[in-house]
C-alpha cells in the first residue's frame, strides 16, 4: 500500500491553479460528463485523468473532487489506496521487474536487485509488477514497456542499457 | 437480433470456411505476444498474399493455446497441429505445408500435453479470433441464450444449473445454482450480475487468457445469468494491468451491443440486459467479492462484513450475483448440453473441468484444462512433462497467496475442492506453480507473507498488524536470527487471522505458513536450530551459523 506516497501530497493545494482548462482538461471534462459527473465513476475518471496528465497531481485531484461532487478526502484516499494511480510524476525510463510467484521462483529477486543496482533513480521509476500474467516465460523484466522473457541479470543490465542509450539519439 | 438472423450468420459464416483450404490461427495473447508472435503472424500473412493464396488459406490471431513456454505457436485447422517456436522465417514452409521443418516443433493431437485435457471452457480458445463475433457465433456461440431467452422459464435455467453441481471457480467451491436461486428469489425490482475477472493472485492467468481467447463466452453466461436471476445491468470488473484483456472485452461488447445480443429484447424476447466494463486499479483485495463491489461503486476496494452477503445486498445496497469469469463460461455449455452432462464429467462432489496455470519448474509450461478431480502426478507429470533434467521435484503450490505447498508424498491427490482442503491447501482460481529443491520453503512462506502485507487493505487489525509480525518472524528465520519461541509465536498468528480476520485475504493469509509448518516442519528446523538453508536459497550469514 503506498502510504508513503500518500504523506507526500498532502501539503497545502496551490490556489486553485485551472488545470481543467486545456486540451487535456477538456478531455477529462468530457469523460466525467459521459458518466453523468458522478461520483461512482471515480476509478474510471482516475484512470482517464492519468493517461491525460501521466500522473495525479494535488490540484487535478481537487478539480476532480469539486467536478464530482465528492469530498476530497475521498478522492485522494481513492487514488493512493490503489497501485495503479500515481500521485507523483514518473522519472523519464520505467523498469517493471515481475514479482509473481513463478517469477519469484525462478530468480526476479536477482533481477530487483540487477534493476536498483544499474538505474539512476533520477533517471528510472523502478517498480515491482504482481504477475504480469506470462508465468510460462518467467522470470520477466520489462524495460519502457518492452518486456523482456527468461531474463537473467546480465540481460536485463543490457535492457537497462539499450534504453538508456536510445534515449540519448532522440 | 432474431433466432433467424443467429442462424442464417451462422450458416453463411459456415459457408465462407467450407470454401478456403485452412486457416491458421496464430496466438497473439499473453507469453506468445512476448515472444514476438506479432511478426509471425505478419509474416505468415506477407506469404500466403505471395503464394497467391489468399482467398483459399486465412490468418488469424487467436486465443491461447495452451503451451506457453514454446511460444509463439501455430495451428492449422486443416490438420489440427500446433507448430511450435514459429519464426517469421518459417512463414514459407507453413503456408506450403512442408512440414519437414518443423522436426520436434509439432504438437500434434495425441501428443499428451494436448490428449490429457480435456477443454470445455477453453473450447473455443485457439479456435476462434476473439475480435469477429461471426467467428464464436460459427462455433455455436449465442445459441444457449437463444435458448434460454425464447425457450426456456428462470426456474428451468436455474434447475440447469443446480443439477449441473457446477461449483464458484473463483476458489471456495460455493455452488453456483444455490446463489443464483437466492438472488432469482429475491424481491427486489433491481438487481445485479457481477463478473470478477479481477485476478490478482501471482501466478494465474486462466480468467485472463478466457477473457483475451473467447470475450463472447463469458458474456453470453452473464446475460444467461441475468436472464435467470431477473437482472438487466451487469458489470464486467477486469484487472487494470491486462491491457489486451480490456481491449478484449471492449470489442466484443461493442459487437454484442451491435448484433442486438445485448440491450433491448434480446431474441425478441422481453428480456433486456446491460453490460458495462469496470476496471480496476491494482489491489489483490478487490478480489474479495464485498471489496470489489465498494470499488465498482468508485470508493476504496475495503471489504464490510458478510452477512448480509451480497445475494442479498450488494451493489448500491441491491441483490447481485457475482461469479468468476470460469463459473460464467461454463454457463453457455451447461445451458446447451444440460445439467446431466456437466455432472457427469469431473468428480461427483465437483463436477466440470478447471483451467490450471502451469508454471515453475514444469517442463510444460501454459494453460491446462482437466476434469476437476485429476490427480497432481497427472497433470504435473503426464500433462506437464514433469520437471526439467537436473531438477527434483520439491511441491507444488495452488491457490496463490491464498493456497498451500503440496509436498511429493500428496502427488496421488485428487485435484478438487475437498481433497486439497484436506490437506491444507486451497484449489484457488487455478495457479499451479512447481518447486524444485532449490526452492525454501521457509522463504516461499515469507514471500506470500509479504504479498499479504503489502495487500492488506488496512481496515481490520488482525490482517493488518498480524501479517506485519508473521512476516518479521519468517524474515528474521530466513537471516538465520530466528528463535525456539518463534514458532508458538507464529502458530498463535496464524490462529488468530484464521478467527478474527474480516475478509477472505486476512483467513487465508496463514495458509501458506501453517502448510509449510506442517509438510516442511524439518527446514523451518534448519533455519531456526541449525541456521543453514537446507535449499542453499537464503543468505544466512557464515557468523550467523557458527553462533
Amino acid at each position: 500500500m503506498s502510504w508513503k506516497g500518500a504523506v507526500a501530497v498532502i501539503p497545502i493545494v496551490p490556489k486553485d491553479r485551472p488545470v481543467l482548462d486545456d486540451d487535456r482538461g477538456r478531455l477529462l471534462e468530457r469523460a466525467m460528463a459521459r458518466h453523468q459527473n458522478s461520483g461512482d465513476a471515480l476509478i474510471e475518471i482516475l484512470h482517464t485523468a492519468q493517461q491525460l496528465y501521466g500522473y495525479l497531481s494535488p490540484p487535478l485531484l481537487k478539480n476532480i473532487a469539486r467536478k464530482l461532487r465528492l469530498p476530497p478526502s475521498r478522492v485522494l484516499g481513492v487514488a493512493t489506496f490503489y497501485h495503479l494511480f500515481r500521485v507523483s510524476p514518473r522519472q523519464r525510463h520505467s523498469a517493471i521487474v515481475c514479482l509473481g510467484t513463478a517469477c519469484y521462483v525462478a530468480g526476479g529477486k536477482d533481477l530487483m536487485e540487477t534493476a536498483q543496482r544499474h538505474c539512476d533513480p533520477g533517471k528510472w521509476t523502478i517498480e515491482e509488477g504482481r504477475c504480469v500474467g506470462s508465468c510460462g516465460l518467467a522470470p520477466i523484466a520489462i524495460c519502457d514497456g518492452a518486456s523482456l522473457s527468461r531474463v537473467t541479470p546480465a540481460r536485463l543490465e543490457a535492457g537497462i542499457r539499450a534504453c538508456e542509450d536510445k534515449s540519448h539519439d532522440v | 437480433m432474431t433466432s433467424d438472423t443467429l442462424r442464417q450468420m451462422r450458416h453463411s459464416e459456415h459457408q465462407r470456411q467450407q470454401g478456403l483450404t485452412d486457416r491458421i490461427s496464430c496466438c497473439t495473447v499473453a507469453g506468445c505476444l512476448s515472444a514476438g508472435a506479432e511478426a509471425v503472424r505478419a509474416a505468415i500473412q506477407d506469404q500466403v498474399e505471395a503464394q497467391g493464396a489468399a482467398g483459399e488459406i486465412e490468418v488469424r490471431g487467436t486465443g491461447c493455446l495452451g503451451w506457453c513456454s514454446r511460444g509463439p505457436l501455430v495451428r492449422s485447422s486443416a490438420t489440427d497441429l500446433i507448430y511450435a517456436d514459429v519464426k517469421p522465417e518459417d512463414s514459407a514452409a507453413l503456408v506450403s505445408g512442408d512440414l519437414s521443418r518443423f522436426e520436434g516443433r509439432v504438437i500434434e493431437p495425441t501428443h499428451p500435453f494436448r490428449a490429457g485435457q480435456r477443454r470445455i471452457i477453453l473450447e473455443n480458445s485457439g479456435k476462434v479470433d476473439p475480435e469477429r463475433v461471426v467467428d464464436y457465433i460459427a462455433q455455436g456461440g449465442y445459441q444457449a441464450l437463444l435458448r434460454a431467452a425464447t425457450e426456456m422459464t428462470p426456474q428451468e435455467i436455474i434447475g440447469e444449473v443446480k443439477k449441473s453441481g457446477l461449483r464458484g471457480r473463483g476458489g471456495a467451491g460455493y455452488p453456483a445454482g444455490l446463489k443464483w436461486e437466492l438472488v432469482a428469489r429475491h424481491p427486489s425490482s433491481v438487481k445485479y450480475v457481477v463478473c470478477n475477472a479481477d485476478e490478482g493472485d501471482p501466478g494465474a492467468f486462466m480468467n485472463r487468457s478466457v477473457l483475451e481467447g473467447d470475450p463472447h463466452r463469458v458474456l453470453e453466461g452473464m446475460t444467461i445469468a441475468g436472464r435467470a436471476v431477473g437482472a438487466q445491468q451487469g458489470y464486467i470488473y477486469a484487472r487494470g494491468e491486462s491491457p489486451l484483456a480490456i481491449a478484449r472485452i471492449r470489442t466484443a461488447l461493442e459487437q454484442a451491443q451491435r448484433e442486438g445480443l445485448l440491450g433491448g429484447r434480446i431474441f425478441d424476447s422481453n428480456f433486456r440486459f446491460q453490460i458495462d466494463l469496470r476496471i480496476g486499479a491494482g489491489a489483490y483485495v478487490c478480489g474479495e467479492e464485498t471489496a470489489l463491489l465498494a470499488s465498482i461503486e468508485g470508493k476504496r476496494g475495503q471489504p464490510v462484513p458478510r452477512p448480509p452477503y451480497p445475494p442479498e445486498s450488494g451493489l448500491w445496497g441491491q441483490p447481485t450475483l457475482i461469479n468468476n469469469v470460469e463459473t460464467f463460461a461454463n454457463i453457455p455449455a451447461i445451458i446447451e448440453n444440460g445439467g446431466g452432462w456437466f455432472a457427469a464429467i469431473g468428480s461427483p462432489t465437483s463436477p466440470g473441468t478447471k483451467v490450471f496455470a502451469l508454471a515453475g519448474r514444469v517442463l510444460r509450461t501454459g494453460l491446462v484444462e482437466v476434469p476437476v478431480g485429476t490427480s497432481l502426478r497427472t497433470i504435473l507429470f503426464d500433462i506437464g512433462g514433469g520437471v526439467p533434467p537436473g531438477c527434483q521435484f520439491k511441491a507444488a503450490q495452488t491457490g496463490g497467496p491464498a493456497g498451500g505447498c503440496i509436498p511429493a508424498q500428496h502427488l496421488d491427490l485428487p485435484m478438487d475442492y475437498d481433497s486439497l482442503t484436506r490437506i491444507g491447501a486451497m484449489m484457488g482460481s487455478g495457479g499451479l506453480i512447481v518447486m524444485d529443491t532449490t526452492s525454501c520453503m521457509v522463504d516461499i512462506a515469507r514471500f506470500f507473507m509479504e504479498f499479504c502485507m503489502a495487500e492488506s487493505c488496512g481496515k481490520c487489525v488482525p490482517c493488518r498488524a498480524g501479517t506485519v509480525q508473521m512476516h518479521d518472524i519468517l524474515a528474521r528465520m530466513t537471516r538465520g536470527e530466528g528463535h525456539e519461541a518463534d514458532f508458538p509465536m507464529l502458530e498463535e498468528l496464524c490462529g488468530l487471522l484464521k478467527e478474527t480476520s474480516l475478509c477472505g485475504l486476512g483467513l487465508a493469509a496463514p495458509n501458506p505458513v501453517l502448510s509449510t509448518l506442517r509438510h516442511f516442519r524439518s527446514e523451518y528446523d534448519a533455519h531456526v536450530r541449525e541456521r543453514r538453508c537446507p535449499a542453499g536459497h537464503c543468505n544466512i550469514q557464515a557468523e550467523a551459523g557458527a553462533a
